[in-house]
């Protein structure tokens, strides 16, 4: 829905819970919205769907001798509460037998959860059904004695006490009623956030042990008939890996040993020019202070960068960094064999892991030009954070 | 190279070159790899043999070296100017400092390479030059768009609005091509990139060096000037 609008999909929710407190009208606002508005991935709306489901109007005008009979009966008898009840339960189940109907599987999963513990379908342990229907009965029961409370307050003479205690009835009432639901959403929240963080460490250590490790183990491979250049290069990583493992210091990571952007670049040009004996032109323009996505970014460059030195065979590669008030451009370039992308077999992980979504989960993004024969270029963007 | 041809005076011949720089091995090197491209009249080591030297034997094109003892390329440049204006300089280094850069291309140099440039690239912005037209280094490029860099119409905080926005300023598209440049494009490639032709490249190329030479952009001054003082 908030892409409908295109905001961020807090700021709707927030928006409308807000209104929800102020006076039920963002709930109605959002049910009205879900109702109308197509999901992503969907040309129509579940509402477009309801209006053309003839089947199911038929359904819900089944109900309709349902609601005569009860408002002839109310009338007849003179009770208020049934004919008043009446219409609301009618359209309640009429709309939420054609919205079933016409919900798909997605949205038929959220609204039986969103339901389940109010109403608890059955097949649970017979336990918990007790539990439920004792919560549900001491619900209705103060919310009975709360709805007692407001109405008779003007003809008792304890009244304002009454109907302050109804209100606190009525209140405990929707607490004991949806209180649980309440409590397993915010554990789903908090379980959900957890899950991301985990994945996205969990990404960002693949990246790292793929700029060292991997890349290591490709250059002993490469050197393979020169011993003495495999136990220095296996040396030199070992001594990355315990650094890493057992004193915290992250390997290869650029933007740790440099404080600006421009700084940063040249440390990437240097480093590869050294290991990798590639000449590196560098050309910046401006400089800024590093920040974490920076830092993301000067990995990622360092990765395309030894990319270029390992596989395109060309005599030097250019390196621009250029940082704008609003973001840093990055351009790896080489003049040398370029490759076809879609032919890099899935175990290789470079170019998708730590370049790609290393720029992805920092607001970044990596663009690849290539083919077999015309060089590569590697252009890397990231939004600067406002105020710096 | 068929860049260049037809682009000037000295397009298909062999222009005729003067070459200093205070590095004998250097010299030699640059020798090599002109080879029989073009025709090098001379060479010289220091500021006051080049001025004499290059008076007398009147070359198309004269690769400079922008640090020179006693007073630089830019002191080569000033003192040739006006008694030949046809002479054409081509500044060559392995500075790194936009202000030595800057300096020498606002005395009167028509572009900048850097020591590490191969042969035929060199051979290429000799003819070039020779032709009339600006070469820009990848490095060049990024001096050029850092020195311009954040003037949008009404400058920043440290410039002063600019005096006048025709030199002051560089336009979207020559800033487009100045990029390419930057991210080490040829002009042919540039050219492709935007889907313009090599002599576009070139002219936007041209504007900019006479915007870099004629502007009076606070920026661009005091890098000037700071080098005159050294």
């Amino acid at each position: 829905m908030a892409r409908r609008f295109g905001v961020d999909a807090t700021f709707v929710r927030i928006a409308l819970v807000i209104a929800t407190l102020a006076g039920g009208w963002g709930l109605t606002l959002y049910v009205a919205a879900w109702i109308l508005m197509p999901m992503d991935g969907q040309d129509r709306s579940i509402g477009v769907r309801v209006v053309r489901d003839r089947q199911g109007i038929l359904l819900a005008l089944a109900f309709l001798p349902a609601l005569v009979v009860t408002m002839a009966v109310g009338s007849a008898l003179h009770l208020t509460v049934l004919t008043s009840l009446a219409w609301p339960v009618f359209l309640f189940g009429a709309g939420g037998v054609l919205l079933w109907r016409n919900s798909d599987p997605e949205e038929r999963a959220w609204l039986r959860e969103a339901a389940e513990p109010v109403v608890h379908a059955g097949t649970r342990s017979s336990r918990r059904w007790r539990r439920m229907g004792l919560r549900l009965g001491l619900g209705v029961l103060l919310l009975f004695v709360g709805i007692g409370g407001l109405e008779a307050h003007h003809t008792h003479p304890l009244g304002p006490f009454r109907s302050a205690v109804g209100v606190l009835a009525v209140a405990a009432a929707v607490v004991v009623i949806f209180g649980p639901w309440w409590l397993r959403l915010i554990r789903d929240l908090v379980a959900e956030r957890q899950a991301r963080l985990r994945a996205e460490d969990r990404a960002d250590m693949a990246a790292r042990v793929h700029d060292s490790v991997l890349q290591s183990l490709a250059l002993i491979q490469r050197a393979a008939d020169d011993p003495q250049k495999v136990v220095r290069l296996a040396r030199s990583q070992e001594r990355e890996l315990r650094a890493w493992l057992f004193e915290g210091d992250i390997p290869t990571a650029v933007g740790d040993r440099a404080a600006t952007m421009a700084g940063g670049v040249q440390l990437v040009a240097r480093e590869v020019e050294e290991s990798h004996g590639v000449p590196v032109e560098v050309v910046t323009v401006g400089d800024c202070p590093l920040d974490d996505p920076l830092r993301a970014l000067l990995d990622a460059a360092r990765e395309a960068t030894v990319n270029a030195a390992k596989w395109s065979g060309a005599p030097t590669i250019s390196l621009y960094a250029e940082v704008e008030p609003a973001r840093v451009s990055l351009f790896v370039r080489d003049r040398g064999n370029g490759f076809d992308p879609d032919a890099v077999a899935r175990d290789r992980h470079g170019i998708a892991e730590s370049i790609q979504a290393r720029m992805l989960r920092n607001g970044g993004r990596a663009e690849l030009r290539t083919a077999v024969g015309s060089g590569t270029e590697v252009e890397l963007a990231m939004p600067r954070a406002p105020g710096r | 190279m068929t860049e260049t041809a037809g682009s000037g005076p000295a397009a298909g011949g062999r222009p005729r070159v003067f070459l200093v720089d205070d590095h004998h091995l250097f010299r030699a090197g640059v020798r090599a790899e002109l080879g029989d491209a073009v025709e090098l009249v001379g060479e010289a080591d220091e500021v006051q043999a080049a001025i004499e030297m290059i008076g007398e034997r009147s070359p198309e094109v004269v690769l400079l070296d922008v640090h020179l003892p006693q007073g630089g390329g830019k002191a080569v440049i000033e003192a040739v100017r006006g008694a030949h204006p046809d002479v054409r300089f081509l500044a060559l280094s392995v500075s790194d400092a936009p202000e030595d850069v800057i300096g020498v291309i606002r005395a009167g140099a028509r572009g900048y390479v850097t020591k590490t440039i191969s042969g035929p690239e060199l051979v290429d912005a000799v003819r070039r030059v020779a032709g009339g037209d600006a070469v820009f280094s990848p490095r060049l490029a990024g001096f050029v768009l850092d020195a311009f860099a954040g003037m949008g119409a009404f400058g920043t905080a440290l410039d002063p609005p600019p005096v006048d926005p025709e030199l002051d300023q560089l336009s979207s598209r020559e800033r487009e091509v100045l990029r390419f440049i930057a991210r080490g494009y040829t002009y042919r490639e540039v050219g492709r990139e935007l889907h313009i032709s090599v002599k576009t490249v070139e002219s936007h190329v041209s504007a900019v060096l006479r915007k870099l030479q004629l502007s009076t952009r606070h920026q661009l001054t005091y890098w000037a000037t700071e080098r005159r003082l050294v």
